[in-house]
C-alpha cells in the first residue's frame, strides 16, 4: 500500500520545524488550490474543444501546487487502505444490514462497490460519466457533490459483521473462529439502533464532503441489497497512525493516541494488527492479512467534564493536559514509568488512571491500533451537546486484545464517570485487493 | 451495467433499421474502417477525427502505464459510449452509436479520472437515427389514459357516497367510506394534482395550505370525523369537495399524456410514498395511511405495466429487476391487510415501517431508470 510518509497536516498547529509558518501557510494553500484546480480544468475543456490534446490537472499529480492533504491514497495493496493510512481529519462510517436473500445479489453488489470505490479514491465519479453523462432523462449514476473536489486522501475500508456469516448467504464456513459480537461490559448503555450490522463502510478524507459522497454513492448502489442500519459522522481525528502526524486531542482536551501502533512499526503491526495466516485456518483463510475493526460510540458528558478542575482531569487521564507527558515525567513520548512517585509518596499516576489501565504493560503486552474520531450529533434535548468519541480500533484478535483491555477499563477507569458507551459493533475487514480482484470474489471465492 | 445493456440494444435497433434500408449501413464499411486510438499516460491520439453518422467503431490501445478509459461525449458531456478499465498493453474494440451529425468529443482518461484528454470529433452526413417505436409508445399512453379514466370515474362515485354520508351525519359510515374514496385519488395522484389550485383545496393538509387559505377537502373532513366531530360548516366543506372532485375528474379524463410523463408518474407515485406516506403524516387523524400507500403503489404499477412492452423490448434486464423488487414490496403490503382493508398505520412497529421503507427504496431505484429507457429515440 502506498503511504505518504511526508504527509504533514498544515491545517493544525504543530511544532515549527524551522521554516515557513505552517499555520497560516496551510490554511491559505487549501483555498488557493481549489481556485487553481478549477481554472486548470476549465482550460482543459477549452483546449479539448479546439482539437488539441490537453492534459488536465488530474493527469499531473506531481504539479508543484499539489497539497498532500488533497492527494490520493492507493486503493489496492496487501492491506486495505484506511487502517495504517495517516488518519485523515473526517470520517463517515455506516453499518448496513443485508436485505436480500440472494447471495448472488450480494456478491454482485460487492463487485460493483469495488469498482466505484476505486474510482472515487482516485477522485473520479462513482461511474463513468456519472454526473451528467447519462443525458437528460437518465438518473445520474453519481450524485455529483464531490465532482470538483480533489481525492482528499479518501480511503474506503470495508468490513463484515459476525451476523453476515449466520448461514443466510452460504458463508457459515468462512466465519473466522471466535469472531462474535462483543460481550457486555460493565456500565454499557448500548442503544440497539447503534449496534451491529452485516457490513460496514468506513470512509475517511480530509474533506467531509468527499467522505459523505463516497458513502452515499455506495449506499445507492446497494439499494435493494443492503439497508442502512446506523451511521456516524466524525469531524476530527483522535489518533495519529503515523509518526509524521502530530498527536491530536479528544473532546476532553487531552492528547489521544500518543502510544498508538503506527504505520512505521511494521513488526508491531504484524504482531497486533494484521491477521496472520495461522490465525485463520480453513474456510476463514480469506481474512489473512486483514484486520478486525472494533467500533464503540462513546458519549462524553463534556459539560460535567468542563466544570471539573484541572488536577482532577489530569488525575483521570494520568497525563498532563498541555504536553501529554505522563504525570511525574517529562515529554509526551517518554515511556510511561508507573513506579514514579508523587511528592506525597504515592504513585504519580493513579492506580485507576486511564493511561495505567490501558497500557500494554498492565495488559500482558496487548496493543491495538486506534483510529477514532470526535463527534457531535446535535443535542440531547436536556441542554447538552450529544458529543463524544467514535472509537475505532483495529486488531488481530478481538478476544485477546480489545476484550481484556475494555474489561480492565470498564471495571475501574476513572474516566467512566464522564463517559458512556452507547454503540458497539465489530467487523472483519478483509485484506487489500490485488490488481483485477474485487470484494465479491474475495469473500465468496 | 444498465447503460451497457441499453447501448447494446440501441445498436441492435440501428442494425435492424439499416437492414430495412436505413442510412447507417455504410458507416463501418465505408472504406475507412475502425478508428484507432493510441492512449498513453499523457496523450490520446485519435486516428481520425470524423466519421459518417451511424455506428462508429474504435480500437483503443493502451500503451501507457496507467489503467485507461476512452469516452465519446455528446453535448453537455453526455456519454455516447465508453470503454472502461483498459489495462496497460491491452487493445479494446468498441462500437458507439453516433446517429446525429454534429460535434462530439473524444477523451482518454489515464488513471480513470478527471475530465480526460479531450479532442473534437465530427460526425458528418445526415441523421441515421432509427425511427422511434411510435406504435408501442402510443399504445402505452392510450392504455394508461384508460386506466386514469376508470379510476377517475370510481373516484367520483366513491367521493359522492362519502360526501352523502357526511351530510347525513352518519359518522361511522363516513369513516368507512373515507379511505375507499381516497384510494382512487391516490392511485392517479400525479395526474390529479396537476390541475393547478385544485390539489391544495382537495388534498391539502392543515399545515401545508397556503397562508390565508382555508383548510378544506378530504383532510378537513378527516379531522372532523376522527377528532373534532362534525362542525357547522362540515356540509359546506363536503359540497365544495364534491364540486372540486367533479372538476378534477372531468380534466383527468381528457388529459393527454406523453410516454415520458408516464415514466415520471410511475416514479412520482413512489416518491409520494417515500415522503408523505411512510412518515404517517398524510392521514394523521385516521391513520389509514396504508390504504394510500397501497393505492400509490398500484398507480405506479399501472404506469409501468402500460410501458412494459416498450421496456421489455429495450431493456429486459430492467423489467426483470423491477418485477423482483415490486414483488417483494407487494408481499410486505399484503402482510398488513386486515379484512377488506389495511391495519392502522399506528399499529405497525418501527421495524415493520423500516422494512416497507427498505423495499420501497429498492423499487424506486429501479423504477427511476424507466424514463431514461423511454427517452431513447
Amino acid at each position: 500500500m502506498t503511504q505518504h510518509p511526508d504527509l504533514a497536516d498544515p491545517l493544525r498547529p504543530q511544532p515549527d520545524p524551522g521554516g515557513a509558518g505552517p499555520v497560516a501557510g496551510g490554511a491559505v494553500t487549501r483555498r488557493r488550490l481549489l481556485g487553481v484546480s478549477a481554472g486548470a480544468a476549465a482550460a482543459g475543456v477549452l483546449a479539448g474543444a479546439g482539437g488539441a490534446y490537453a492534459a488536465t490537472r488530474d493527469s499531473q499529480p506531481s504539479s508543484p501546487a499539489a497539497d498532500p492533504l488533497d492527494a490520493e491514497v492507493a486503493f489496492r495493496g496487501e492491506h486495505q487502505p484506511g487502517i495504517t493510512t495517516p488518519a485523515q481529519d473526517r470520517m463517515h462510517f455506516v453499518a448496513l444490514d443485508v436485505v436480500t436473500k440472494n447471495p448472488d445479489e450480494l456478491k454482485a453488489m460487492l463487485t460493483a462497490w469495488t469498482k466505484a470505490a476505486e474510482r472515487m479514491m482516485l477522485g473520479g465519479e462513482a461511474a463513468p460519466g456519472g454526473v451528467v453523462g447519462g443525458g437528460p432523462y437518465n438518473v445520474p449514476e453519481d450524485t455529483g457533490e464531490a465532482y470538483d473536489l480533489p481525492p482528499s486522501n479518501l480511503t474506503i475500508t470495508i468490513g463484515y459483521g459476525p451476523s453476515l456469516f449466520d448461514g443466510r448467504f452460504g458463508l457459515k464456513g468462512k466465519k473466522p473462529q471466535g469472531f462474535e459480537d462483543l460481550p457486555a461490559f460493565k456500565g454499557d448503555d448500548l442503544d440497539p439502533a447503534r449496534c451491529g450490522g452485516d457490513i460496514a463502510i468506513q470512509a475517511c478524507a480530509n474533506d467531509p464532503q468527499v467522505a459523505v459522497h463516497a458513502v452515499r454513492n455506495l449506499i445507492r448502489i446497494g439499494f435493494g441489497t443492503v439497508s442502512v442500519r446506523w451511521s456516524q459522522l466524525g469531524f476530527g481525528r483522535t489518533s495519529s497512525t503515523s509518526r509524521s502526524q502530530p498527536t491530536p486531542r479528544n473532546l476532553f482536551g487531552f492528547k489521544d493516541g500518543t502510544a498508538n501502533v503506527k504505520a512505521e512499526d511494521t513488526e508491531r503491526l504484524d504482531q497486533h494488527v494484521w491477521v496472520q495466516p495461522g490465525d485463520v485456518p480453513g474456510g476463514a483463510a480469506w481474512m489473512s492479512s486483514g484486520s478486525y475493526l472494533v467500533a464503540r460510540r462513546i458519549r462524553m458528558h463534556i459539560e460535567v467534564w468542563d466544570r471539573t478542575h484541572l488536577q482532577e482531569q489530569e488525575l483521570v487521564f494520568g497525563r498532563d493536559k498541555l504536553e501529554g507527558a505522563p504525570l511525574g515525567q517529562k515529554g509526551e513520548f517518554t515511556p510511561v514509568d508507573f513506579a514514579t512517585k508523587s511528592a506525597d509518596g504515592g504513585p504519580a499516576i493513579d492506580m485507576a488512571a486511564h493511561v495505567r489501565l490501558a497500557h500494554p504493560e498492565n495488559l500482558g503486552g496487548v496493543e491495538i491500533l486506534r483510529r477514532g474520531y470526535n463527534f457531535t450529533d446535535g443535542s440531547d434535548g436536556l441542554g447538552h451537546l450529544d458529543a463524544g468519541l467514535f472509537f475505532i480500533a483495529f486488531c488481530r484478535d478481538i478476544t485477546r486484545q480489545f476484550v481484556p483491555m475494555q474489561r480492565a477499563l470498564a471495571a475501574k477507569d476513572r474516566l467512566n464517570e464522564y463517559i458512556e458507551h452507547t454503540g458497539s459493533a465489530v467487523f472483519a475487514c478483509p485484506p487489500g485487493l490485488a490488481e483485477g480482484k474485487d470484494w465479491g470474489a474475495q469473500l465468496f471465492g | 451495467m444498465n447503460r451497457t445493456t441499453t447501448a447494446a440494444l440501441a445498436l441492435g435497433t440501428a442494425l435492424l433499421a439499416a437492414g430495412c434500408g436505413g442510412g447507417a449501413s455504410d458507416a463501418g464499411a465505408g472504406g475507412k474502417g475502425p478508428i484507432t486510438v493510441q492512449a498513453t499516460d499523457s496523450e490520446c491520439k485519435v486516428g481520425r477525427a470524423e466519421a459518417p453518422a451511424g455506428t462508429v467503431e474504435f480500437t483503443v490501445q493502451n500503451t501507457g502505464s496507467k489503467i485507461n478509459e476512452f469516452y465519446v461525449y455528446g453535448e453537455g458531456d453526455r456519454v455516447m459510449g465508453e470503454v472502461e478499465n483498459i489495462s496497460p498493453g491491452l487493445v479494446r474494440k468498441f462500437h458507439v452509436q453516433l446517429d446525429e451529425p454534429g460535434t462530439y468529443e473524444t477523451a482518454c482518461k489515464p488513471g480513470m479520472k478527471g475530465k480526460g484528454i479531450r479532442a473534437a470529433f465530427t460526425v458528418t452526413g445526415s441523421s441515421a437515427a432509427p425511427k422511434s417505436d411510435d406504435a408501442k409508445l402510443t399504445a402505452a399512453t392510450a392504455s394508461y389514459q384508460r386506466y386514469v379514466g376508470s379510476q377517475a370515474d370510481a373516484l367520483l362515485t366513491e367521493t359522492t357516497a362519502f360526501v352523502t354520508a357526511v351530510k347525513a351525519g352518519d359518522v361511522a359510515k363516513a369513516k368507512t367510506l373515507y379511505p375507499e374514496a381516497r384510494k382512487y385519488w391516490e392511485r392517479i395522484e400525479p395526474v390529479a394534482e396537476s390541475f393547478g389550485d385544485l390539489d391544495p383545496k382537495i388534498d391539502g393538509r392543515e399545515d401545508v395550505v397556503d397562508e390565508g387559505m382555508k383548510f378544506t377537502g378530504y383532510h378537513r373532513l378527516e379531522k372532523d370525523l376522527w377528532v373534532d366531530g362534525l362542525q357547522k360548516d362540515s356540509n359546506d366543506i363536503a359540497d365544495t369537495l364534491l364540486a372540486d372532485v367533479k372538476n378534477v375528474v372531468a380534466q383527468a379524463k381528457s388529459v393527454k399524456l406523453n410516454p415520458l410523463q408516464l415514466a415520471n408518474g410511475s416514479k412520482a407515485l413512489l416518491d409520494e410514498m417515500a415522503t408523505g406516506k411512510i412518515t404517517g403524516e398524510e392521514e394523521r387523524y385516521s391513520h389509514t395511511d396504508l390504504y394510500d400507500f397501497a393505492a400509490n403503489f398500484e398507480g405506479s404499477k399501472s404506469a409501468v405495466a402500460a410501458l412494459r412492452p416498450v421496456l421489455q423490448e429495450r431493456d429486459p434486464e430492467l423489467v426483470k429487476a423491477i418485477d423482483a423488487k415490486v414483488a417483494a414490496l407487494d408481499a410486505l403490503i399484503t402482510k398488513h391487510q386486515k379484512g377488506d382493508g389495511y391495519k392502522l398505520y399506528t399499529d405497525l412497529s418501527k421495524a415493520e415501517v423500516k422494512e416497507l421503507s427498505t423495499a420501497l427504496d429498492a423499487t424506486s431505484e429501479q423504477v427511476a431508470k424507466i424514463a431514461g429507457v423511454v427517452a431513447q429515440a
